[in-house]
């Protein structure tokens, strides 16, 4: 019975994962305190003061004031099923601190580059073995698949870690209507390629040595698991440029890079796809990439995560890294019977 | 040509603190800017990083700079930069402790010994203490030929600078190539004047031997050209 009532909403009884709303900060909250530090001045150093809002101070250096991307907001029921009782990074910390290597390898380097990133018209490819195929254009995808917003974690395989609101639908809502074949095992994913835009993909040097386009994938059961989320938004908006718009994927329980940004192809494989850090580092990067505390990578320990929550720099929290990100009951079942040292 | 006499010497000092001060308020401002992006640890610590390489690229060039350009007195701002690799380096570490690894006394001994990359970078941050504390003038006349040793030393945190940086970063490694190569290049310049010193310094009665071999080298050429 537990289990169903997962994916149920508003019931009279909470399950024991179901978030409570006073342990969930809403962004009007967060805003406030924002403007709070702000009237202060005193910015408690670093990333109190979002640097767009100081744009103006940037023309006495002679840099142009930038654009920003423009988000919409996106009507979406709530699904706090997967939500923690953790303080939600802010908004301006989860789009001005991204790795997005298309963009540049510096965390900031998605923000200032990406703000001009067309995202329309947006067709995403869905093929291979599925029984209908198809190209949508995101605006269709979004119709078709009612959204939700579930509240993550975000562990990045560097040790530092985020609570983010995504809004979204579940991987595996796209992937029953598509109809996968018998012979579907693996889904690979496909980022957009466009060194027009994307300086990363023209530039070694601003784009890592990675072989564009960025490519990832999952196991079949790991698609269609509840926990994989593809995303549209987050904090009720559409996604920025820098955090993967229009469209990316979201897998809790494994490291960042898995969760593939601005998608153009989804397809269905019968044998295990290359995932690009998978091919510039074997030894470093597995297939799963699932969080786990045991299993240290080279030069990162993963037993302990910073984690970035509201307040200014010497604010952040050293915490214990849990094994699957802490959402081992949901998918620890799907690696019985491996060994995750050997299937990092 | 250029002359530098003790008056411009203190101006070249003043001008490379301000070099070596500017990039610190830099950092300071974008931080608070928010230009440093949403979670800025990272960006300091690669920057001070950063800094530290770069403040040994200048203090290895002032030797080449000064032979080259006959400026002898430059060698007299070298303490001075060296001791800004020194700075660099320290708010480098400071900036991993506090704000990576939030003070956890446990983590960064069990990081440094767990992970070669910070061993390689710890190691050199040790040499470039010994090297800072034993600057002073009263330590040098101290510690007399044993100073220059020591001192040497500066070519091995030449060598594992870089690595550490080659060593540290994901996929990015045009940036960290570039300064391996850059400190070969200064390292390699040295090499002749090391070869000088160990086989012809020694053995000085030797000196004009090598004087004619070149003399024989050179009219050889003068047969082939002519």
């Amino acid at each position: 019975m537990a289990k169903h009532s997962r994916f149920t909403q508003g019931i009279l009884k909470r399950p024991r994962w179901h978030i409570s709303e006073q342990h969930s900060t809403p962004e009007a909250v967060f805003k406030a305190r924002r403007q709070i530090v702000k009237a202060l001045g005193l910015g408690a150093i670093g990333a109190s003061i979002p640097g767009y809002v100081q744009a103006g101070l940037f023309d006495l250096f002679g840099e142009q004031p930038k654009q920003r991307f423009i988000t919409t907001p996106l009507s979406f029921s709530v699904n706090a099923g997967f939500g923690q009782n953790e303080v939600q990074t802010p908004l301006d910390k989860v789009t001005t601190h991204n790795n997005f290597y298309e963009f540049g390898t510096s965390k900031q380097d998605p923000f200032e580059n990406a703000q001009g990133f067309k995202t329309s018209p947006w067709q995403i490819r869905i093929e291979g073995e599925v029984e209908r195929p198809m190209t949508l254009d995101i605006s269709e995808l979004i119709k078709r698949f009612p959204l939700e917003e579930r509240i993550y974690r975000l562990r990045c395989v560097e040790a530092w870690s985020m609570v983010i609101p995504w809004v979204g639908f579940s991987l595996a809502a796209l992937l029953k209507s598509v109809g996968v074949t018998s012979k579907g095992k693996y889904v690979a994913f496909e980022t957009a390629f466009d060194p027009e835009q994307m300086p990363g993909q023209r530039n070694r040097l601003m784009g890592g040595g990675i072989h564009y386009p960025y490519v990832e994938g999952l196991r079949m059961d790991e698609a269609m698991n509840e926990l994989t989320l593809l995303s549209v938004g987050l904090y009720g908006k559409t996604l920025p440029p820098q955090n993967g718009a229009p469209l990316r994927l979201v897998v809790p329980w494994k490291y960042g890079f898995k969760s593939i940004k601005s998608i153009v192809r989804i397809q269905v494989m019968e044998k295990q796809p290359p995932t690009s850090w998978n091919q510039l580092a074997p030894h470093e990067y597995g297939f799963y990439a699932n969080v786990n505390p045991a299993v240290d990578h080279p030069r990162w320990s993963q037993a302990s995560e910073r984690r970035i929550g509201a307040g200014g720099l010497f604010s952040a929290t050293r915490i214990d890294t849990q094994p699957f990100n802490g959402y081992g009951e949901f998918v620890a079942s799907l690696y019985d019977g491996m060994d995750l040292r050997q299937y990092y | 040509m250029l002359r530098l006499t003790t008056k411009h010497l203190f101006w070249l000092k003043l001008l490379f603190h301000l070099i070596g001060l500017l990039p610190i308020a830099y950092l300071v401002w974008s931080v608070m800017m928010g230009r440093a992006g949403g979670d800025p640890v990272q960006h300091i610590i690669h920057f001070t990083g950063i800094g530290a390489l770069n403040a040994l690229v200048a203090t290895l060039l002032i030797s080449p700079v000064a032979k080259t350009f006959k400026l002898g007195l430059l060698i007299q701002t070298r303490r001075l930069v060296g001791l800004y690799v020194f700075a660099y380096a320290s708010l480098h570490i400071l900036a991993f402790f506090s704000l990576d690894l939030l003070f956890a006394w446990h983590l960064l001994l069990s990081e440094v010994m767990k992970r070669p990359y910070i061993l390689v970078g710890a190691t050199a941050y040790v040499l470039l203490t010994a090297l800072s504390i034993t600057s002073l003038k009263s330590v040098m006349r101290k510690m007399g030929r044993h100073w220059q040793t020591l001192h040497n030393g500066v070519y091995l945190i030449a060598i594992l600078g870089p690595i550490h940086f080659y060593w540290s970063v994901k996929s990015e490694i045009i940036e960290p190539s570039l300064y391996i190569l850059g400190f070969c290049l200064l390292l390699l310049w040295r090499v002749p004047t090391w070869y000088r010193k160990k086989r012809i310094l020694p053995k000085s009665l030797e000196k004009g031997q090598v004087i004619k071999q070149t003399a024989i080298t050179r009219s050889a050429n003068e047969v082939v050209k002519g």
